[in-house]
């Protein structure tokens, strides 16, 4: 269950410190800073090397790097344009037309382009700030515990309370068709997902609470702003990036799934969600308009998962070893 | 047990009427009720609208509304609905959507769990195997499944296969309209209707749980009880079923119970794909005409929903685990 | 290869045939990310009936290692070679199910932290019976009796009343007796002890190495009684058998080990050892450094970076277990004959830090040297 100090496992991956301080003894505190900076510095590089080991995470990231810059540079390059009639209707994949045409004559190509880089574009929104705002809820409530954290944890049992497309839906129905709707679309979605990333950082914040570099740094006089931003807060970064990959992963699924019921992304804008909404007819007569975008949505999704997972096995390496 | 039961649905009311006022001025706030009135052609008398305006309690202050319609709530009045021509019985209706989406539901459920029984202690007693890393892959993937595009695919293709092969796939609505006389009839033709979108959503759901099941095996085979229980040379199936499974379902039992209300939305978008007139039907419809009182009256269903899931999971809990007791 | 010098040199009361279990030229080996981790490099013991050997090393010797490979408990990515002889059985190569009839009813064992050593959603005497009733035909009730009485023979007051109880009902030594409990249950032919006070109150170490003596003279089983801690092999141990490095270095009876160690490491360790019954105040040696990594060892004694009697041919040849003057005991160290007589202190230095303590050591300044 928990490691313990015999072998063979500590010999198996020697100073595996996790959210452990193995160079504490070794290394003279003259402050608490220097002491964390080290510590800091050894640590990143365990979880980039133990993350590299893991090669379909690996696989992974290089191939979500690929999706990505094809989606932000790619329909800048490509000769058509997503709104824009070719002339070609319904025509199946070809050379000129890489994922075909529908009824409309859109290059679908084009419209997979530009799509995708809504769905991303909300996506990385929804990460960015609620896992800024989440971590930062989370670790103020988890440090100062009491009332506060009664009160902060209450309301996000609120928010847990509402279901997440439902609500999403009612506000993208009024939201969805304004000018900036995307935006709109992501601010609702941080909005609903920022108290899951609060939750586990307040849960790792109170058991850091304890450790014995916090009390060291209280100890050294150090500010509770001080103590949250240099200690506490770059100790959560691993859980968080951890569930903030499986968020981005769910907003992208979340999007997705608004725009395809019609309460997301409108057009004359696109989504992948909306791009298969509009050809679900087609599958069988036209199975490009339906097909391609939906393999990007899984090549995003499944990717970030994938990262996830590294990741994960990067930061707690204990679910990797094999034991008696 | 049941002291605690009762206090903690006590402690849910506080919470329950806070999330209600903030759904019913998010609701309220969210738009004109009567916008696709106005927009109608042609127009309605001004008579018209300003009969649906006092029916609504648009002519009242918020607070007034949501007091009218909190203590109407305790005498089973949901409040008045614009669809219909306002003679929909919200409460009515919505129980009945409620009773079709709970066969999907529970289905579902069933098969996902077992499902993930089976496959997360596949997986972790044979961690690196090939079944494990097909059984990992495969989680993922129908983690990465966009719902709505994966029951798209399952409806062609279960209509391909119809045309071609001549099987009997139901792939719309809940059920028939015309069905043979007798209960055995009605229930054959609602359990056809079940099989797509069941498959569509235990199949979304049973990916998360198994890999959460497969790291909570993997933590617990890796215990020094389990240890122990070898070297008590106990057989090899009740080291793994007697202890390392019935530990390891603790956890698992209680992450299930808390997801069945995140089940929720994954429902309503199957529910749409075959066209049921479940749940999801109803709140999309809602949501479109601007039926203030039968979104809050979804909403309200969907909070209850997450407090008894969420009681469900701390007393399963207790349950399975001997060190939790709740006094 | 040092099996073979075993067999050959220690005394005939010991290696008759009629040992309980005889482990010869144990190999373990870890494949990890880094290397090749060598935990047992050749580990060779028998163990006559009702015999105690006490194995002693410190944290990553392979002394917990080699009791699990005895077992059969390793995790399956660990390599094992050798012979593990019970009976007429090579223990190592048996299927899980073959083995799962040895473990329990002819070798116990007991491990290090009682804290997790029970299943927490089943009572213990739901424990103790299931571990009865997994080599005997007898019913649940029987089986229920059978550990109300092995309770109370390990000491559990209202042994009745105590068998229903869940383990987090129990202290840490309460818990560590009814794991006694579980290992004698089927009256066993060995019991392997690992570390099993470590984990435990100084104050409940000596109640639960009371029950283990009682527990074994009640079933006349031997025991392999491992542990980090000379203190507790002193009392019980009829021999000792000292590992460093996955290798054993010295092995001999209780008074050889003790009163005529031939390893420098072995007098490092009782250099460490606080003692009372020496007259006088007296400094601790301790040994300097850690032991080594078991990743590419480099040649010669693995002991040698923090021997202080290190010679060149330390570093070039890593010495085999050859016997002393007395007969049965074995010794690892090129330099082993010079060390009749030698005491720890003439060896190790009290750390440098120590030093930084006033000369009045003597008097009440610094009570904590000897206590």
């Amino acid at each position: 269950m928990t490691s313990r100090p015999e072998e063979p496992l500590d010999l198996s991956s020697p100073g595996a410190p996790v959210q452990g301080m193995s160079l504490r003894q070794e290394a003279p505190p003259p402050s608490a800073e220097y002491e964390f900076t080290v510590r800091a510095r050894r640590q990143w590089q365990l979880v980039l090397r133990r993350f590299l080991q893991h090669r379909l995470a690996v696989a992974s990231l290089a191939v979500f790097i690929a999706v990505v810059l094809f989606a932000f540079i790619g329909g800048a390059l490509w000769h058509y344009n997503y709104q824009q009639f070719t002339g070609d209707y319904s025509a199946p994949p070809s050379l000129k037309h890489p994922f075909g045409t529908d009824a409309a004559s859109h290059d679908t190509f084009a419209q997979v382009l530009r799509g995708t880089q809504r769905s991303l574009e909300i996506a990385i929104f929804v990460a960015i700030v609620s896992t800024a705002f989440g971590t930062l809820y989370g670790s103020v409530a988890g440090f100062f515990r009491g009332p506060l954290d009664s009160v902060m944890m209450r309301v996000v049992d609120l928010f847990l309370t509402f279901p997440l497309l439902a609500v999403a839906a009612i506000l993208g129905d009024q939201l969805g068709p304004k000018a900036n709707g995307w935006f709109w679309i992501a601010l609702v979605i941080t909005a609903l997902t920022w108290p899951y990333v609060s939750r586990v950082v307040r849960g790792v914040t109170l058991s850091l609470r304890e450790k014995e570099f916090i009390e060291a740094a209280r100890a050294l006089g150090a500010s509770n702003a001080r103590i949250i931003g240099r200690h506490v807060i770059p100790n959560v970064m691993g859980p968080v990036i951890v569930t903030v990959t499986i968020l981005v992963a769910a907003a992208i699924l979340t999007e997705t799934a608004l725009s395809f019921v019609g309460f997301g992304v409108q057009a004359p804008d696109t989504s992948l969600g909306l791009l298969i909404s509009q050809n679900q007819t087609a599958v069988e007569t036209r199975p490009w308009l339906f097909y391609f975008p939906g393999v990007f949505i899984i090549l995003i999704a499944l990717t970030i998962n994938f990262i996830g997972d590294g990741l994960r096995d990067a930061f707690d390496p204990t679910q990797r070893r094999v034991r008696a | 047990m049941l002291a605690y039961t009762i206090r903690r649905l006590l402690v849910a009311i506080p919470l329950l009427i806070v999330s209600t006022f903030v759904v019913f001025l998010l609701v309220t706030f969210s738009g004109d009720p009567l916008a696709n009135l106005r927009t109608k052609q042609p127009p309605p008398s001004p008579q018209v609208i300003a009969n649906y305006r006092h029916m609504l309690r648009l002519d009242q202050p918020v607070l007034v509304r949501y007091w009218h319609w909190v203590t109407g709530l305790l005498h089973g009045d949901f409040g008045p609905s614009v669809q219909g021509g306002g003679t929909l019985d919200i409460g009515h209706a919505l129980f009945q959507r409620i009773l079709v989406s709970l066969r999907l539901v529970i289905a579902a459920i069933i098969i996902a769990m077992i499902l993930a029984v089976i496959v997360g202690t596949i997986s972790a007693v044979r961690q690196y195997s090939i079944a494990d890393y097909v059984f990992t892959f495969t989680g993922f993937l129908f983690l990465s499944l966009p719902v709505f595009w994966f029951a798209l695919l399952l409806k062609e293709g279960a209509i391909w296969l119809n045309n071609h092969i001549g099987t009997g796939f139901k792939t719309l609505g809940e059920s028939s309209p015309i069905v043979g006389p007798g209960f055995g009839s009605h229930l054959v033709d609602a359990l056809e209707h079940l099989v797509l979108p069941t498959i569509t959503l235990a199949l979304t759901a049973y990916a998360a749980w198994s890999r959460f099941n497969r790291s909570s095996m993997l933590e617990v085979l890796g215990s020094d009880y389990v240890r122990l229980a070898r070297a008590k040379g106990l057989s090899r199936s009740r080291v793994l079923i007697r202890h390392a499974l019935r530990t390891a379902l603790i956890p698992f039992v209680t992450v299930t119970a808390l997801d069945i209300a995140a089940l929720l939305s994954q429902t309503i978008i199957t529910e749409t794909v075959f066209q049921w007139r479940g749940m999801g039907d109803f709140l999309f419809t809602a949501i479109r005409a601007l039926d203030v009182y039968a979104v809050l009256a979804w909403l309200l269903f969907a909070a209850i929903i997450v407090i008894v899931a969420n009681l469900i999971a701390d007393l399963l809990y207790a349950v399975l685990d001997p060190r939790i007791r709740y006094d | 290869m040092s099996g073979e010098l075993v067999d050959g040199v220690v005394p005939p009361s010991v290696s008759n045939r009629a040992n309980v279990l005889e482990v010869e030229n144990l190999r373990v080996d870890f494949p990890t990310d880094d290397g090749l981790v060598r935990a047992v490099r050749g580990l060779s013991y028998t163990l006559a009936p009702r015999e105690v050997l006490g194995i002693v090393g410190e944290s990553g010797s392979g002394k917990s290692v080699a009791s699990l490979a005895v077992m059969g408990l390793l995790p399956k990515n660990a390599r094992v070679s050798g012979q593990v002889r019970f009976g007429d059985e090579n223990l190592l190569g048996l299927s899980e199910s073959a083995l799962a009839r040895y473990r329990g009813e002819h070798i116990a064992m007991i491990f290090q932290d009682p804290m997790t050593s029970l299943n927490p959603v089943y009572t213990v005497g739901w424990q103790i019976a299931e571990a009865i009733r997994a080599h005997r035909n007898v019913s649940q009730r029987a089986a229920l009796e059978k550990a109300v009485e092995l309770l109370r023979l390990v000491g559990i007051p209202q042994a009745a009343d105590r068998v229903h109880n869940y383990p987090h009902e129990f202290s840490g030594g309460m818990r560590q007796r009814a794991v006694i409990a579980c290992a004698i249950a089927n009256d066993p032919d060995v019991i392997i002890a690992d570390e099993p006070t470590t984990a435990l109150d100084v104050t409940v170490q000596a109640q639960v190495l009371e029950s283990l003596r009682i527990a074994r003279e009640r079933t006349g089983a031997a025991m392999i009684l491992i542990t980090h801690d000379l203190g507790v092999v002193a009392g019980q141990a009829d021999r000792v058998l000292v590992m460093y490095a996955g290798k054993p270095v010295e092995v001999g009876t209780a008074d050889d080990v003790f009163y005529r160690p031939r390893m420098p490491y072995t007098l490092g360790l009782l250099g460490s050892l606080p003692r009372l019954d020496v007259g006088g105040r007296r400094r601790l040696t301790p040994i300097q450094g850690s032991p080594p990594s078991l990743i590419n060892l480099p040649p010669g004694c693995p002991f040698a970076p923090r021997c202080p009697m290190r010679q060149p041919i330390c570093q070039q040849e890593e010495p085999e277990l050859r016997p002393t003057d007395h007969p049965g005991h074995l010794a690892a160290c090129h330099f082993s004959d010079s060390l009749v007589g030698v005491a720890p202190s003439d060896l190790f230095r009290p750390t440098a830090r120590d030093d930084v303590l006033p000369e009045d050591a003597g008097d009440s300044a610094a009570p904590e040297v000897t206590a």
